[in-house]
């Protein structure tokens, strides 16, 4: 567990965690980035571009 | 072997090749592009000792650039500086289909607005209009009608970005409810599915069903051949059936475009085919074949 930098609410994580993946926030919606996995710290994530995408 | 994954963003693609990599031993460095400082020098620190950089950035523009920074350093990448150049562009896509004699939608490109105008009135209704750069389906119109053309062409000139005054104009193909996508190493498919929608888009990106697809002998050629086009490496070919069948089976395929950095998560679940093995299986291919140059 670790808290949404948006909102504050608690945010659960899996196990497998990975630094540079997103995780939703599912009380306020946000994007956050896991920016460390030892401890799990995030971040809020980088706004959509529109480059961005396969 | 050493693998140097180039990212901004880890999405389930990644983490597939990330478990992948690692259950076969691999060293697998993570490389965050948006710390690294690109000199025309010399490589980052990041990219030291690494056999190959596998380039999974999500932005195309990163991409584009930082392909071109590992082949001045000498550091095979994939997919290619080549490649990453004509995917990322559907100027550059549709020129190069073309020129290898593919079938794909006939598209005009044009600067203005009124010239753009006359492309639509020449194609007639629908048609569609598409960013030069861009995915997931973003952006994408498909115009029904002249009003509506004058209306995009107008909001485009004026609140787009300067590639949006590209206006990339195509003819508007009759799928039958649904495209198909192909994963391919050099050419090679690695599987196939179709994605179904009531909407035009059927991009998975969009909510689209997926479900596998048997390439057929000559949606196999054309992938081959559209692979060549861009000069090869880690794609996903996208082709369209120009008609069905009363048996349901295609009767011809025009290709529309082909993408560089594949994600393929989509693809995984959609078929049998363990994708993520065979892409990593490649990428030791590829670093073999190197080392043995």
């Amino acid at each position: 567990m670790t808290d949404c930098v948006e909102c504050g609410a608690e945010v659960s994580l899996h196990d497998n965690l990975e630094v540079g993946e997103i995780i939703d926030c599912t009380t306020c919606g946000a994007e956050l980035e896991v920016i460390d996995v030892e401890p799990p710290e995030l971040d809020k994530a980088p706004e959509l571009e529109e480059d961005w995408g396969e | 072997m050493k693998v140097g994954l180039l990212y901004s963003r880890i999405r389930k693609d990644e983490k597939l090749l990330l478990e992948e990599l690692r259950e076969r031993d691999h060293d697998v460095v993570k490389i965050d592009v948006r710390k690294q400082r690109f000199s025309i020098r010399e490589p980052p620190e990041a990219f030291e000792g690494v056999d190959v950089v596998l380039d999974r950035c999500l932005a195309t523009s990163r991409s584009r650039y930082a392909t071109q920074f590992c082949e001045a350093y000498d550091i095979p990448i994939v997919n290619s500086a080549e490649t990453a150049e004509i995917c990322a562009d559907k100027v550059k896509n549709s020129l190069a289909l073309e020129k290898a004699g593919i079938p794909t939608p006939n598209t005009e490109v044009a600067f203005t607005k009124d010239a753009a105008m006359q492309i639509i009135e020449s194609f007639g209704y629908p048609c569609v209009l598409k960013p030069v750069i861009g995915s997931w389906g973003r952006l994408m119109a498909k115009i029904d009608s002249k009003s509506a053309a004058e209306a995009i062409l107008e909001h485009k000139a004026t609140l787009g970005h300067y590639e949006h005054k590209v206006f990339y104009v195509q003819e508007f193909v009759e799928k039958p409810g649904r495209d198909i996508r192909v994963l391919a190493v050099d050419g090679d498919p690695v599987g196939a599915m179709v994605r179904s929608s009531d909407h035009w888009l059927t991009n998975a990106a969009k909510g689209a069903e997926t479900d596998s697809f048997e390439l057929d002998e000559e949606a196999t050629s054309l992938v081959e051949q559209a692979s060549d086009a861009v000069g090869g490496g880690l794609l996903g070919v996208d082709l369209m059936e120009t008609g069905v069948d009363e048996n349901g089976d295609p009767e011809g395929y025009t290709v529309h475009e082909v993408n560089h950095t594949v994600e393929f998560k989509a693809l995984n679940d959609a078929t049998d085919v363990d994708v993520t093995g065979e892409v990593v299986d490649w990428l030791e291919a590829q670093v073999e074949a190197e080392v043995t140059v």
